[in-house]
């Protein structure tokens, strides 16, 4: 059974065992504008959290994406190479950007749930 | 404390995105998108809110010294009804900010200059106004500008004089309404100067068609990276020449070796000595936009050596690749057509690529 949770810097983690995938919220995407360059990380680098991992660029500006926990890249949404507008038209589903095992599931408590993110963005 | 534009209620009640920019909180995008925005516009007519932009009048028998003195070109013979690129030097010639100044009379001109230079601009202007018979005045308006294929055929039917005004050709109505073929584009269009309290009616008439949508300052940078134009405080500034940001074409030729204007020793220096730069256009080859700031190297290697630097950059929606303006050395620019732009520890490959990416479609009129 996954359970999703939400950070203060508009990410989405889908957690199943030691398995997430990660992903910018609906509400970042509606920000950040047309997307049309997603910079992902290689598979089997090691981030930290809160390391700029990926790049996500609108028409006008680069953003960086920080990974919301410690852990071992261990997949890439190769789609987004083609179509970056994925992470527009399918946040929180399609346009998901990397998958990660987790190396402490601990960096997960305190996170939001999604009522509590929603709550927050408005 | 940002300033608000006057038809800030009109934005909001559009779905605008904000955003600060030269002091103003200004309309970074509306609900449509950058996108669809920038698409819109190449393809209909985009209406943008640029009241960030300052008019200064200035106005006399001294008007045309007073000009000449600030700018380097010949106001006097300039075309009643003709607006012109030109900018303001200081001593040194780097640029105090670029602008269009139209003549509107005898002894009447308006400048059109950037938003963020207002203050620094007005006050120039002023100082060089001692000992001119000349006023120099702020004028409060809401400035629109309509820009696209469908510009000419929207705006005549508010403003059925229009439609007889060429490239960089001015009128004013007369309720004082300003009214120039001109924009930031690179598409055929005008910018209208409107009174406050008359401006609101203007562009809802305006919106009524559904051709014309609101384009915000996003788009409005798209659009004219394509075109090729320089932005103030990013591809030039008051550290730069204009021979060396590739903006010498606006001073006449008598003026580059000699003139009375403020900073022409200095430009007729830097000529004389040769330009060092050049400005470029540049095409990354894969799919990550390359933005201002960014280096340029002639390789690939740790080693390669740094020949110049991104001014402007983003994606192109009407390329459908991502573009760049830069200013490359000459030597460089002349020995090599291949440069490699430092983004995030990469180097990426960018091909040089003629300015503007997308043609022109300026109405230049038969005689022209």
């Amino acid at each position: 059974m996954s359970k999703v949770y939400f950070t203060e810097d508009h990410e989405w983690i889908r957690v199943d065992g030691n398995e997430a995938v990660i992903g910018i919220t609906d509400h970042a995407q509606e920000q950040l504008g047309d997307l049309v360059f997603v910079e992902l990380p290689e598979v089997g680098r090691k981030v930290s959290k809160g390391e700029a991992a990926i790049v996500v660029e609108s028409v006008k500006a680069a953003s960086d994406v920080y990974a919301p926990v410690d852990g071992e890249i261990s997949a890439i949404n190769d789609a987004l190479e083609g179509e970056p507008g994925l992470v527009n038209s399918s946040a929180q589903k399609d346009g998901w950007l990397v998958k990660m095992r987790l190396v402490d599931a601990s960096q997960l408590d305190g996170l939001m749930d999604e009522a509590a993110y929603l709550a927050q963005v408005g | 404390m940002e300033k608000q534009l006057p038809l800030k209620p009109l934005h909001v009640s559009a779905g605008a995105r904000f955003g600060p920019f030269a002091g103003y909180d200004m309309p970074i995008s509306y609900p449509l998108g950058v996108m669809q925005e920038h698409l819109h516009t190449r393809r209909a007519a985009g209406l943008f809110d640029i009241s960030h932009m300052s008019h200064i009048s200035i106005e006399g028998p001294g008007a045309a010294a007073l000009v000449a003195r600030a700018c380097p070109y010949a106001p006097a013979e300039q075309d009643i009804g003709k607006g012109r690129y030109t900018f303001l030097l200081n001593p040194a010639a780097g640029m105090i900010d670029d602008l269009i100044v139209s003549r509107l009379g005898q002894q009447r001109y308006v400048v059109v200059a950037n938003g963020a230079c207002a203050d620094k601009d007005f006050e120039h202007l002023s100082n060089l106004a001692e000992g001119c018979d000349a006023s120099v005045r702020q004028i409060p308006r809401v400035f629109l500008a309509l820009q696209g294929p469908k510009a000419a055929e929207q705006l005549s039917r508010h403003i059925p004089q229009c439609a007889s005004l060429t490239f960089m050709q001015v009128l004013e109505l007369p309720d004082g309404t300003f009214v120039s073929r001109s924009g930031y584009t690179g598409e055929d269009g005008f910018e209208i100067g409107l009174a406050m309290d008359r401006a609101e009616e203007f562009a809802m008439g305006l919106l009524a068609d559904e051709a014309v949508e609101w384009v915000g300052l996003g788009a409005r940078d798209s659009l004219r990276i394509e075109a090729g134009l320089p932005l103030y405080g990013q591809d030039m500034d008051e550290h730069t020449d204009p021979a060396t940001v590739g903006l010498i074409w606006a001073v006449p030729k008598p003026l580059r070796e000699q003139g009375s204007y403020v900073g022409a020793p200095a430009l007729s220096d830097i000529l004389a000595r040769g330009v060092t730069h050049k400005r470029v256009g540049l095409k990354p080859e894969g799919k990550a936009p390359v933005r201002a700031g960014t280096l340029l190297f002639d390789g690939e290697d740790p080693d390669a050596n740094e020949v110049g630097l991104v001014t402007s950059g983003g994606y192109g929606p009407s390329c459908g690749h991502p573009v760049a303006i830069g200013r490359i050395s000459k030597s460089a620019a002349a020995s090599e057509n291949r440069f490699f732009a430092d983004v995030r520890g990469r180097r990426l490959a960018c091909g040089l690529h003629a300015l503007p990416f997308v043609p022109h479609k300026y109405h230049r009129g038969e005689s022209s």
